[in-house]
């Protein structure tokens, strides 16, 4: 197994030193010299650990969980976590105070903002995603990962992919198709790392010493095989050579705006909403100590939220060039898509009945259930924007801007902050994290980000909308596009300000993850009771 | 798994009898209110593809009952909207602009269309509130480059300033005093101290002085003997505080040297006549119409 993968690192290395030593383009030399130096030094680490892939984090556990690539999970997750929501603050700002685009192309707003939704998407949420699924698949079949090196492989893949698509981003290399910027090579490399990822989850279900599979899993096992047909589907183009970045996309059109919107809206919906409900349930029951709520419902919910998902797309071209009838579509199962995903909402939130006064004393558990309320608000706000006539207001304003973060910051960010807490003091065997109080601290500061940020794009993105549609009455326009941006000005200066709110969280949060894995412990008042230890 | 039933103690529910890693699951039924909201969401979708385009076919699509087409929705918005100013730009088509300006009722409908048809065409350059920026002039004063009558702002707007589009675009042409050798640094220097004084500005008296003899000599063809400028020439007023580019002795040095050129596109290309006689009437309602 060792000798394949350093066989295969050593092939990649030559591949890499192939591209930079053709390249007909700076960044094929820089991300071919970048890909040479990451199998490198994978060989040499592979080397520098032996025969060692990993092992339990609690030494007298029976399984010989890996929860060392797990432990690597947590520290990215929070790294990029930071580095995300800062470029967001940073991009905010730039909106505010234009000024602070630098006039320079590297740190303009076309260049940053990719930098931004790919960093808290892939690199964030994508780092969150693969900690809690490597966590929660090895607990939940009770036997250790699939593949010596492969998780490895699958960890610092990832990372490679996120540092290319960045460094592309910055300096200008982009297929310009929203949350799908990287260009053709970036793209292979994920696939490849996508699919080993899936084999190593596919294996560990294989080897899994429960007669069952665990709800959790097939919504993980939902999200990988979807984001991959995505992925490939969408990126699908033609490189002008392959020893340079550029290539052309195979659709062009209202073609590519339907395959684009298929995948972005599926991003959302697999990416952010599956993967995600594949946490909550796992480290919602586990951290409350209470059962799932309804089997049955997780059944139901997960079949018809991963049926109807997959149709929604085209409700991001209402009113386009898409045809009648698939805009009559894409909203119609945005409906009828509002009640599977309720289904996760309740069977989250009725999980805590009979732990409700946990939420007093333990703030985990307070960010987790914050979390499914933000979720159960933005997928009801979906399908409403998605009703044509809404839609019609909503469309391209700051709505659709306040709509995702109430999504991104409430529900993904909360629930994956809860998931970082729940498994710090676990994967550094401590007996507690370094503060609880400190993850009171950081609740309430994202909460009142939260709040800030989304209510001011409410308010930012439909006074904007009333503002483009408004006539005089002899039938003229009554606002220039000019006055609207003076008008949203001071709500993206509040916007900003509930974003600094949610970064210094961040930053909280990174802290008290850096001491608790320094095994250090702060002396505080213990709340009223503190939160049973689960064993892990 | 074990046949013996596995009863949750706080919630007295059954589970399912399976545990993963602690976790175990409630039997309970799917909610009632969830089931009905979801059924009900599939009923109304159902009974919108019967009323609306839905299906697609092999070479064609389920039209709706409805017989809706959001393209044919448009087209009857636009129409209705054009039908309802029809009136109106019929009127402004034939009327001379001192007619439009003398009839309260057709005054009113082009200045609200000159208005919007600024915020969209004309904002981006002369500012929302038409207060110019440096290169682009205030339309708010009494200054005019090419006049403030309704007829040559309109001449203005239709032909625009040295563009290549149209051959009776305003143009004129204020040679380059430095860098095409007509004058030398310091006399340059001296002709700006006589601009600062004409426009009653502090300035060096002596170099004002030498610098009156060559205003004479080269400016003053163009921009009058007391600088008061030429409309007809488009040669702007140097006697007043109004600059298009900045009255300071560096700005104006910069000017003598290498000249301006700013460009206005041709907007009679761009819009239909009735548009640009609402702007024309919309501009010199500003405030410095003559």
């Amino acid at each position: 197994m060792t000798f394949l993968t350093i066989g295969s690192l050593g092939f990649g290395g030559l591949l890499g030193a192939f591209l930079a030593a053709n390249a007909v383009d700076t960044g094929i030399y820089a991300h071919g010299l970048l890909l040479v130096t990451f199998c490198v030094l994978g060989v040499f680490w592979i080397l520098k650990q032996g025969g060692d892939t990993g092992g339990p984090a609690d030494p007298e556990s029976a399984i010989p969980y890996n929860d060392a690539v797990v432990r690597a999970g947590v520290i990215a997750s929070t790294f990029w976590g930071v580095v995300g929501f800062l470029v967001g603050l940073v991009i905010a700002l730039q909106l505010t105070f234009p000024v602070l685009n630098l006039d320079l192309q590297w740190t303009s707003f076309g260049r940053l903002r990719p930098l931004h939704t790919s960093a808290v998407i892939f690199a964030f949420g994508g780092n969150v995603l693969l900690m809690s699924s490597f966590h929660i698949v090895q607990r939940t079949c009770q036997t250790r990962i699939a593949g010596g090196w492969a998780p490895w492989f699958v960890f610092w893949g990832y990372q490679l992919f996120i540092v290319l698509a960045a460094t592309g981003y910055v300096f200008g290399i982009t297929q310009s198709k929203e949350y799908a910027e990287p260009e053709w090579y970036v793209d292979l490399w994920l696939t490849v790392v996508w699919v080993v990822y899936l084999l190593v989850f596919l294996g560990t279900l294989w080897r899994r010493r429960e007669p069952h599979i665990y709800v959790a899993n097939w919504f993980f096992l939902a999200f990988i095989v979807t984001v991959a047909l995505l992925h490939i589907i969408n990126n699908l183009s033609m490189p002008a050579s392959f020893f340079g970045v550029k290539s052309y996309s195979l659709f062009s059109g209202v073609q590519d705006a339907l395959t684009q919107w298929w995948y972005a809206h599926n991003a959302v919906g697999f990416f952010l909403t599956a993967g995600f409900l594949g946490l909550m349930y796992y480290y919602v029951p586990k951290q409350a100590n209470r059962p799932v709520y309804s089997y049955r419902l997780s059944i139901v919910h997960f079949w018809s939220l991963i049926f109807l998902y997959i149709w929604a797309g085209p409700h991001h071209l209402h009113y386009t060039a898409l045809p009648d009838w698939a805009q009559t579509l894409g909203m119609t199962f945005s409906i009828m898509l509002w009640m599977p995903s309720w289904g996760g909402m309740i069977n989250g939130l009725m999980t805590l009945s009979g732990a409700w006064d946990k939420l007093r004393t333990d703030p985990i558990l307070r960010m987790m259930a914050l979390s499914i309320a933000f979720y159960g608000m933005s997928t009801f706000e979906g399908p409403m924007m998605s009703i044509k006539a809404v839609n019609g207001l909503s469309h391209y304003t700051d709505w659709t801007i306040g709509h995702v973060h109430s999504g991104a910051l409430g529900w993904v960010g909360m629930v994956s902050f809860g998931a970082i807490y729940f498994l710090a003091p676990k994967m550094w065997n401590r007996t507690r994290l370094y503060s609880v109080r400190l993850v009171s601290t950081h609740f309430w500061l994202a909460t009142i980000g939260i709040v800030i940020y989304t209510a001011s794009m409410w308010v930012s993105g439909i006074m904007q909308g009333l503002m483009w549609r408004s006539y005089d009455a002899l039938g003229f326009l009554e606002y220039s596009f000019a006055e609207t941006v003076a008008a949203m000005h001071p709500f993206y200066l509040i916007r900003a300000i509930g974003g600094g709110f949610f970064v210094v969280g961040g930053l909280v949060m990174a802290y008290n993850v850096y001491r608790t894995a320094q095994g250090h412990l702060r002396e505080e008042k213990p709340y009223e009771a503190e939160p049973v230890a689960v064993p892990a | 798994m074990a046949e013996q039933k596995d009863i949750d103690a706080l919630s007295g529910i059954e589970t399912t009898g399976h545990e993963w890693d602690g976790i175990r699951e409630l039997d309970n039924p799917l909610p009632a209110w969830w089931l009905w909201i979801w059924y009900a969401s599939i009923v109304w979708s159902i009974g919108y593809w019967i009323a609306y385009p839905a299906w697609p076919l092999v070479s064609s699509y389920t039209k709706g009952v409805l017989g809706y087409s959001s393209r044919a929705e448009v087209a009857t918005e636009v129409s209705a909207a054009k039908q309802a100013q029809a009136g109106f730009r019929a009127k402004l088509e034939t009327a001379s602009m001192e007619q439009i300006r003398t009839q309260p009722d057709l005054l009113e409908f082009a200045l609200a269309g000159g208005r919007s048809a600024f915020n969209v065409n004309c904002s981006q350059c002369h500012g929302s509130g038409a207060q110019g920026f440096a290169g682009y002039p205030n339309l708010n004063d009494d200054e005019w480059l090419w006049g403030g009558s309704l007829d040559n702002i309109r001449k203005t707007i239709t032909h625009g300033v040295r563009n290549t589009d149209d051959e009776d675009a305003r143009t004129s042409d204020m040679p380059a005093f430095l860098r095409d050798k007509l004058l030398t640094r310091p006399q340059v220097a001296d002709v700006a101290d006589y601009v600062l004084k004409l426009s009653g500005q502090t300035h060096d008296a002596p170099g004002a002085g030498r610098g009156a003899a060559i205003f004479a000599e080269q400016c003053q063809a163009c921009h009058g003997e007391t600088g008061a400028g030429d409309i007809e020439q488009g040669a702007p007023a140097l006697n007043n505080a109004i600059w298009l580019y900045g009255g300071d002795k560096e700005t104006i040095i910069e000017t003598v040297s290498n000249s301006r050129g700013g460009v206005m596109p041709a907007w009679g290309k761009i819009l239909d006549t009735v548009t640009v006689k609402q702007l024309a009437v919309y501009v010199h309602s500003l405030g410095g119409g003559r």
